[in-house]
């Protein structure tokens, strides 16, 4: 035991390991009422490190060129040992982190996390939101099938709507005159280097931000204005080991479900491997549907919903950008939608309804009449966040309680 | 707009395959572990499929260890090529070739079960029928106007299309079967070497086949599943009894 200290004494004053795992684990205080949407950040940290390790993996056996991108797939499938595991887990890991991802957006929504003082946690937040959209996007074009290709196609034929530079801007991106085998490579160094680097980055800075200010909880009180004599809140408990222990429990029960997908699901009914994503590329042959991955779906939709391409895409550009100032959108005295006003509860649980719609519009043809729900529901999208000032302003709010509820 | 225009050129002779077809699919429930019905498909698969269509990202060898047949079986009747055991299985057809007789080269089906679906290829290989007016004298109702000729014809029998009697159900009095004259129906003008229902195996086992070459883990990763699942059923009693006794404390 002394001679462990010793060591520990040895190092801590060359490199702060002991204070650094203190001010982060066991003398981080964490409000001690937090609930089922709280486990949805630890979640999309272990679907993080499900990507990065499943990744690394797959990028020992796969081959990033036009000729044999496909087979290569297919041959970690087939080939590889453990090699259809590790595919699995990557493919349904990428939607697994996209479910976490939303919920714990939506948790934010609900207990007002995004407001003063936590405006930067959550704009770190968003961005880590983009890289990821990018992150994915370039890696469901590696495989090289006809959704891949396809839908790259016409993702990046959206950038050909900017006037002026569009042409040439596509052909910047693409790095050839139509989607190859040169689009392929560059995305694979983006996908494997670039931006999970950004990513990694961006999610440190997001949780020194949160760990700077304190996180928030369901009553949106805050902790710290009541503490003991030793000056740790009264309603906060050590992160370690309190909350160690109570995520490893929703862990396994989110493995659970995940595990689920992976043995016995793995093609997600389609939403998560695309049928026509099992037939290689094939530029002379458009596939009957094209569709975004679920994930883009309700982007998608809100992009479609306009007839014109310049003002759809700026259509879907703004849905996104809006997102990155609700923080000022939300003028209420109040934090969590428990103490807001019926309006907010109401609106809050249409507008996840009508995401749900949006997302799943966005996979499906166009057709006269779900053109039309899409632009009922891009419309109430939007309406969402430009009546936020107004409605949470104004309407009545309860009184908040000094202490959090359990 | 130019390119657009490139584009739409580019794709008109493609239209044809890219129509969808509306006809109702027969349900196929494959079975992983019929290992009989998995081997009679692979038979019939290289008798009458190989000669035009590859399996190139699967392996000999591969589908004789998971359908269980030896390998010197294998070697003597399933590899008619000069191959080793454990060469993938595709085939010599040159393309070009292919596709002057065809008008599309034959696709390989390593995957195409997990692209067009069990039920699709089940309903496709049933619904070939004689039509004078296509190049090489068959059409069918799912993939209308299809390059395929109707290579099992001599086990089938000739099928037409066109108007006949169609069974549309059972007579709940008598518990006989009620026809309606359609224009629409599928059927046998003469027998082929067999029987209705012995086609209906025959082509049965084959997409069972099929569905097994499209991920031949399949069998293997449910079993393993199971176990994943069972591992983090009894992982989480643990985990619940630490989370309260640690939280037992705080109220």
């Amino acid at each position: 035991m002394q001679k462990k200290n010793a060591l520990m004494a040895w190092i801590d004053a060359r490199l702060p390991v002991s204070t650094t795992y203190e001010k982060h684990m066991s003398k981080y205080y964490a409000p001690k009422n937090f609930n089922f949407w709280y486990f949805f950040g630890v979640f999309s940290f272990l679907m993080l490190a499900n990507q990065i390790l499943t990744g690394i993996w797959l990028t020992m056996s796969f081959t990033p060129s036009a000729e044999e991108a496909f087979a290569s797939v297919e041959y970690i499938m087939r080939d590889v040992e453990w090699g259809w595991l590790i595919r699995y887990l990557h493919s349904t890991g990428a939607s697994f982190f996209f479910i976490a991802i939303y919920m714990h957006m939506f948790r934010a929504l609900l207990y007002g996390s995004y407001q003063k003082p936590r405006e930067l946690i959550w704009i770190f937040g968003m961005l880590i939101y983009l890289m990821l959209m990018a992150e994915a996007f370039m890696g469901y074009v590696l495989p090289w099938g006809q959704m891949s290709y396809w839908g790259a196609q016409v993702i990046i034929s959206l950038f050909g709507a900017i006037p002026v530079i569009g042409d040439d801007l596509v052909t910047w991106i693409r790095g050839d005159y139509l989607i190859s085998g040169i689009t392929l490579n560059r995305f694979f160094a983006l996908h494997v280097i670039a931006l999970p680097l950004v990513i990694v980055a961006l999610v440190v800075v997001h949780i020194l931000a949160l760990h700077e200010v304190g996180s928030n909880n369901p009553d949106g009180v805050d902790i710290k204005k009541h503490k003991d004599d030793k000056g740790r809140p009264l309603d906060g408990v050590p992160f370690h080991p309190f909350y160690t222990v109570h995520d490893i429990m929703g862990i396994v029960v989110f493995l659970a479900v995940f595990c689920f997908v992976v043995f016995f699901w793995p093609e997600g009914g389609g939403f998560f491997l695309e049928h026509a994503n099992f037939e290689e590329a094939n530029g002379l042959k458009t596939p009957e549907h094209i569709a975004p991955v679920w994930y883009f779906g309700a982007f998608y939709t809100i992009l479609r919903a306009i007839p014109d391409k310049l003002l759809g895409v700026v259509a879907m550009g703004a849905a996104i950008a809006i997102l990155f100032v609700l923080p000022w959108l939300d003028r209420s005295p109040v934090r969590s939608w428990r103490y807001k006003g019926w309006i907010t509860k109401i609106t809050l649980i249409a507008f996840a309804i009508n995401f749900v719609i949006l997302t799943w519009l966005g996979t499906q043809p166009a057709t006269a009449l779900y053109t039309l729900i899409g632009q009922i529901t891009s419309f109430l999208y939007f309406a969402f966040f430009l009546l936020m000032p107004w409605f949470t302003r104004f309407e009545k709010t309860k009184p908040v309680p000094e202490r959090v509820t359990v | 707009m130019k390119t657009l225009i490139v584009w739409i050129l580019a794709l008109i002779p493609y239209l044809g395959f890219a129509a969808g077809s509306k006809v109702p699919l027969d349900d196929m429930k494959p079975d992983m572990r019929d290992k009989a019905s998995l081997q009679r498909g692979a038979k019939n698969f290289f008798n009458y499929c190989m000669g035009c269509h590859g399996l190139k990202f699967g392996r000999y060898n591969r589908v004789a260890r998971d359908l269980e047949i030896p390998e010197d079986l294998l070697l003597e009747n399933l590899i008619f090529a000069d191959k080793k055991a454990g060469a993938l299985m595709s085939i010599a057809m040159n393309s070009d070739d292919a596709k002057t007789w065809f008008g599309a080269p034959p696709p390989d089906l390593t995957l195409v079960a997990r692209v067009r679906g069990e039920d699709w290829l089940y309903t496709y290989l049933r619904s070939f029928y004689e039509d004078p007016a296509r190049p090489l004298g068959y059409n069918n109702t799912v993939f209308p106007n299809v390059g395929m000729p109707h290579v099992l014809a001599d086990l089938q029998g000739r099928q037409m299309f066109g108007r006949a009697q169609k069974p549309i159900g059972i007579d709940p009095l008598t518990g006989q079967e009620v026809t309606e004259e359609r224009d629409d129906v599928l059927y046998l003008a003469s027998e082929g070497s067999l029987s209705e229902k012995e086609y209906d195996t025959f082509v049965y086992d084959l997409v069972n086949f099929l569905v097994y070459m499209g991920e031949p883990i399949r069998a293997e990763r449910e079993r393993l599943g199971l176990w994943v699942l069972l591992f983090l059923a009894l992982f989480f009693i643990p985990a619940y009894m630490l989370n309260r006794e640690y939280w037992r404390e705080i109220h």
